[in-house]
């Protein structure tokens, strides 16, 4: 079945299933979430408007009548109450996985992410194991403004016992599902909203996507733009644009931000000694200053030929209208600017 | 009446089901030498810890539950060895209740090894897979939603396990007891919300936070049967907490059950008793659990005096052995702290 021990792959490698076929990020989503229900009944899902409602966005479909009401269930409008329902069954024998309907909402439920399911393991001295998943659209780019905008993945890679993933791409958006349910840990899985609808090449069957495994997205030789979530499709179109301009470009997708796989990052830096580390949240304690960081720390760092250049959310909050919108995180034109600036400048 | 008049929750017996029948337990010889057994294991463990931190031979802090022990005892003996607790950072006397290790416990607040948690989680942080504790708890009402998920995971795996969830008045004004609440009702979860009410939320009187004929009332709010019970009288206790069980365990949904305790020391460490009376506390140890008990087991002619004597020694000797192996105990060490982080 699955192949974890591709700790040191870096293409997209398949683990399993050779078949692909072209489908949704969301109807990937669907799928990983059917067949690991339909694989072991121990997984299960709840959250607010999952079953005959379909998602607020549409992700879960029909997951309802394929599996039934037991297993797809719907709860009241409670994130604390459905996360700690989710770490009392994880800890009890069950596996599973609560949609929160906007990363924005688990600011609702951080008691329960945070102090419970992310310690639980480690404070009892490993007497227990919290395999919980907690499926969390995030990002901006859909008019709903400040409270149903933000990325938040740094608030939660900042809590040791949590892993945090951001599928950029439908095959990853199953794959790193799959992966996620396996995982006897808590897991934190940062969709994209504005990806849902975004198809892609997907395998079919029980394919997954190890954890802790960067993808390279594209191979140039004169920067390497690190990106997450839907600032590596961003990234992936300047690159093109670039490319034009005789400019080549190699785009690094983390896919895990916890555990990070930094020995990929680190090679493809040094390959081309430029980097542009591209994010959607805010400038500020974002996940790329981590990055950076650990570039600045290893053996990359005497490899640079410019200076590290991060892109990221201005550090506001989301606003409505969408010129603003629009503004307030990196789109392709400015990905462009940056890595024309980076390699022009050094 | 006067708002902050502690007494004001009278203790009234009431399923608020509808009137059926109450058990009513009546302890035999047997019961009651258990259920005084575990009252006084869990009131020297305390004792016992207490000093030893006087004494500056135990790190940290502590949340003690003496005056309470007649609670987590009549409730757990209405339990099977399988079901499940949750519990709070006042959690020395569920996990006794329960079924923990002394030894374990005791080396887990030196700050062995040998601990329950290695040393990592301390006081606060005490489980016990082996005996259904699924842990206390240093947030108030965390416990609370998870109890919900762990009785959900019962119904779902088709087991009839119960579960328990201790929480003190505190917990009430906490969101999460609310939201763990309602999806119990909701789904008719076989859980149990045990609200210890001492009357006081760390220096908070809960007769002034929650203005309540009884606190029990507010079940009705959540469409489950509430009860106000003498948490000092473990018969007591164990009679509703069997009641409870067994509408658990007949599918028909949660309980709130609310027994009427004291806690005769302060919230922890730092506390000066500045909120409450000494006339107050003295008040309340003149309906010690334990003594009341006593008195009336023995007036009941269940057991004699030799026999409480001897439990008294066991537990005396039960507790020299277990400070003394577990300061013998290698302390908590910090080479795989890193490792410990993640499951694997």
């Amino acid at each position: 079945m699955s192949d974890h021990g591709a700790a040191t792959g870096t293409e997209v490698r398949v683990t399993g299933a050779t078949e692909t076929t072209v489908m949704t990020y969301a109807e990937a989503i669907r799928d990983a979430l059917t067949t690991a229900m339909r694989r072991d009944e121990r997984v299960f899902l709840m959250g607010e408007d999952v079953g005959r409602y379909g998602g607020a966005f549409g992700v879960t479909g029909d997951l309802v009548d394929r599996i039934g009401p037991d297993r797809v269930r719907d709860t009241t409008i409670s994130e604390l109450g459905i996360v700690g329902a989710g770490v009392g069954a994880a800890v009890t024998g069950m596996r599973p996985i609560v949609e929160i309907q906007f990363s924005d909402f688990t600011a609702q439920a951080m008691d329960q992410i945070a102090n419970q399911a992310a310690k639980i393991h480690f404070m009892l001295g490993g007497a227990m194991q919290v395999p919980l998943v907690i499926r969390a659209p995030g990002g901006s780019g859909t008019g709903a403004a400040a409270q149903h905008s933000q990325s938040l993945e740094a608030w939660f890679a900042h809590v040791p016992g949590l892993k945090v993933l951001m599928p950029a791409t439908a095959d990853d958006a199953k794959g790193l599902l799959l992966s996620a349910i396996e995982d006897p840990n808590p897991v934190v899985v940062i969709e994209h909203k504005l990806l849902y609808k975004t198809p892609g090449q997907v395998r079919t069957g029980y394919a997954t996507t190890p954890i802790g495994v960067a993808s390279v997205r594209r191979r140039g030789a004169d920067l390497t733009i690190v990106a997450t979530g839907v600032e590596v499709s961003r990234s992936l179109e300047a690159a093109e644009r670039l490319a034009a301009d005789g400019i080549q470009a190699t785009v690094v997708d983390p896919r895990t931000l916890k555990p990070l796989d930094s020995e990929t990052i680190v090679r493809e830096v040094i390959s081309t000694g430029r980097v542009l580390l591209v994010q959607e949240a805010v400038k500020t304690l974002g996940f790329m200053s981590e990055v950076a960081a650990v570039i600045a720390e290893s053996e990359a760092f005497v490899h640079l030929r410019a200076p590290v250049a991060r892109l990221a959310g201005l550090d506001i909050p989301i606003p409505y209208a969408p010129q603003l919108e629009r503004a307030a995180v990196p789109q392709v034109e400015d990905i462009v600017a940056a890595a024309t600036r980076l390699v022009r400048e050094w | 009446m006067d708002n902050d008049d502690p007494q004001q929750f009278s203790v009234r017996t009431d399923t608020g089901a509808g009137g059926e029948p109450m058990t009513e337990v009546r302890y035999d010889r047997a019961s009651a030498l258990d259920a005084f057994t575990t009252m006084w294991r869990i009131r020297r463990f305390e004792e016992a810890v207490e000093d030893l931190y006087g004494r500056g031979l135990m790190h940290g802090t502590m949340h003690l539950s003496i005056g309470q022990e007649a609670v987590p005892t009549g409730a757990c003996r209405a339990l099977r060895p399988d079901d499940y607790i949750t519990s709070t950072h006042r959690g020395h006397g569920h996990c006794i209740a329960k079924g923990a290790d002394l030894e374990r416990m005791m080396a887990e607040l030196l700050a062995k090894e040998t601990g329950y948690c290695r040393g990592r989680g301390g006081s606060m942080h005490i489980a016990d897979t082996a005996t259904g504790n699924l842990g206390a708890n240093g947030i108030v009402a965390g416990g609370v939603p998870i109890a919900t998920g762990a009785a959900l995971s019962s119904r779902m795996r088709g087991t009839d396990q119960v579960t328990v969830c201790f929480h003190g008045d505190g917990a009430l004004g906490e969101g999460a007891w609310h939201e763990g609440v309602i999806l119990a009702a909701m789904w008719k979860l076989p859980v149990i919300f045990l609200c210890e009410n001492n009357l006081y939320g760390m220096s908070m009187s809960s007769a002034k936070a929650f203005p309540l004929e009884q606190l029990s009332d507010r079940a009705r709010g959540y469409g489950i049967p509430g009860v106000t019970v003498d948490g000092n009288d473990p018969e007591a206790v164990e009679s509703v907490t069997t009641d409870a069980v067994a509408r658990a365990r007949a599918g028909e949904g949660p309980t709130f059950i609310v027994a009427q305790t004291y806690r005769w020391r302060g919230h922890s460490k730092s506390d000066k008793n500045l909120y409450r009376t000494r006339d107050e506390i003295e008040d309340w140890r003149q309906r010690d659990p334990i003594e009341r008990f006593e008195h009336s087991i023995l007036e009941r002619g269940l057991v004699g005096r030799a026999d409480l004597d001897q439990v008294r020694a066991g537990v005396r000797d039960e507790l020299r052995g277990a400070v003394q192996r577990a300061n013998a105990a290698p302390d908590a060490s910090a080479a795989d702290l890193l490792s410990g982080v993640y499951a694997r």
